[in-house]
């Protein structure tokens, strides 16, 4: 030990894959791929309207990766230093090999967690899983009401789900939830927690909808008012201060609704790797909407070269790639510019401001966008929902709803 | 939640948390559901010994011998309990 003072200095680094902005630095010398997601499939029985998944996925299904591949992408990840491993897609339980996936990981010394809808989680798999080490499961959540579950999934699932809960309980395992907040479900936050805290939630992540893929596609009909999402805010403050340590809520603000960009992902190929399911990889979720961008392939060059060499990662890795206002802006370090993607989804400019800045030039898209949610003509667009039959259309160039926010202002 | 750690006090490492080395960055981590502490030295060596069994009096005593040198430790070694028990990293026993 040393002299150093145990007191605040005692934890480097605490890192939540939901929080934004919370310390750890942008350092561009020492990055290292703590967080391993593996999106193992696209394919998924759930039609999520807020789905951030691509809306062209459907290109992607093909040419998964192989059982063997994913478990040589869990070893080279694990040797550059991955610890968390998320196995998610899609929904992931669509493959049958989720159980050799999970032994493996368990062997190599991962915290490993299933990221799941539920579907398709019986009692064989979760005993194979328990067995094989899983650590955690995250089952989403998305209402109270059977109505407005089946709805914003465009399934009957909701029955379904409460089953699964009980089922991820009596196996012992921690309770996680997840919840997309959007139009349809923030006036029953409180509920949704009673819910979650009669479910015996440990952990509960009342993420709202941030708009990537096919929620950007539905997001006027998503969007909640500001006032909504103040009150959901502060329902969740109280309902903490009642339940303390036992159930920890996250509640996610929603970007649109602040002045500043988050810093997206902790600064982009910080600590983040995603591997998807044909064995691209990724910085990001939705990183694959950026132009003339080449992102490596674990079958071409491996893991090691995608995180170190890869042009794709180190593309926008600290602040070189900056041009105003960012590159002179005093808060760059903060917030590394915000996202690209958004950026570029609704600038055209991938390398612009996050026009959720208030500094951004185009900040003014935000703002028209909170307007259009407000737009009752806009608000009853029918709901695009994230099915292969939408999706093929995207790929054949049907995008009539998406080139809207592609184009310039 | 009340911080107050007693000399008796007996702490196992929380539910759902896992304690670890991390060779590839040469430290003691926490794990959990969502998220990931990395300890420094000082703190790691101290959680390195919550095992469920061990008093805080026990532990500090331990420390003591091993760090000799170290002046304050007993102060620093609360401050890292509360702060872990706090945090809901280690449940008391």
């Amino acid at each position: 030990m040393t002299q150093t003072s145990l007191g605040e200095s005692v934890v480097q680094k605490e890192i939540h894959s939901q929080a934004q902005n919370n310390g750890v630095a942008a350092n561009i010398t020492h990055t290292q791929p703590l967080w391993l997601l593996a999106e193992v499939t696209y394919r998924c029985p759930l039609h999520c309207a807020f789905c951030y998944n691509p809306t062209d996925y459907d290109k992607h299904t093909q040419n998964e990766l192989t059982t063997e591949q994913w478990i040589q992408a869990l070893r080279d990840a694990r040797k550059m230093g991955a610890i968390q491993l998320g196995i998610s897609g899609g929904e992931p339980l669509l493959r049958d090999d989720i159980e050799d996936i999970v032994i493996e990981a368990k062997k190599l010394g991962y915290y490993s967690n299933l990221i799941t809808s539920g579907v398709g989680l019986t009692e064989k798999r979760i005993q194979a899983f328990k067995d094989g080490g899983l650590d955690h499961i995250q089952l989403s959540m998305h209402d109270i009401t059977e109505e407005i579950n089946n709805f914003i999934t465009n399934t009957r699932t909701f029955e379904l789900k409460k089953k699964v809960a009980a089922m991820i309980k009596n196996h012992g395992y921690p309770m996680v939830l997840n919840v997309v907040i959007h139009r349809y479900n923030i006036g029953h936050i409180k509920e949704i927690l009673e819910m979650a805290e009669a479910l015996g939630a440990d952990y509960v992540e009342l993420a709202n909808t941030q708009y990537y893929g096919w929620s950007l596609v539905n997001r006027s009909q998503l969007m909640p008012l500001k006032e909504q999402i103040d009150e959901a805010e502060r329902i969740t403050n109280e309902f903490r201060e009642k339940v303390g340590n036992k159930m920890k809520i996250f509640f996610v603000v929603p970007d649109y609704f602040g002045n500043r960009p988050k810093k997206c992902m902790n600064g982009w190929g910080e600590v983040f790797m995603i591997v998807t399911a044909n064995g691209d990889v990724l910085p990001c979720h939705s990183a694959r909407v950026l132009p003339n961008m080449q992102f490596p392939n674990v079958r071409e060059n491996g893991l090691e070269y995608a995180w170190k060499e890869s042009p794709a990662f180190n593309k926008y890795r600290g602040t070189a790639w900056m041009k105003g206002p960012c590159v002179t802006c005093p808060e760059k370090m903060n917030d590394l510019g915000g996202c690209r993607c958004q950026a570029f989804l609704l600038t055209g400019d991938a390398e612009s401001a996050d026009p959720v800045c208030s500094l951004s030039p185009n900040h003014h898209l935000i703002e028209k966008a909170i307007e259009d949610s407000k737009n009752p003509v806009l608000a009853s667009q029918p709901i695009i929902f994230r099915t292969d039959k939408n999706s093929k259309k995207y790929v054949a160039g049907d995008k009539e709803r998406v080139e809207e926010f592609h184009a310039l202002p | 939640m009340e911080n107050n750690i007693q000399n008796s006090d007996v702490f196992a490492i929380a539910l759902h948390h896992r304690f670890q080395w991390e060779e590839a960055q040469q430290s003691y981590v926490i794990l959990f559901p969502e998220g990931m502490v990395k300890l420094n030295g000082g703190a790691g060596e101290v959680i390195k010994r919550v095992d469920g069994k061990a008093s805080v009096s026990e532990i500090v005593a331990d420390l003591k011998r091993t760090f000799p040198d170290v002046e304050n430790i007993e102060k620093d070694i609360i401050g890292m309990f509360e702060m872990a028990y706090g945090k809901a990293w280690i449940r008391k026993l």
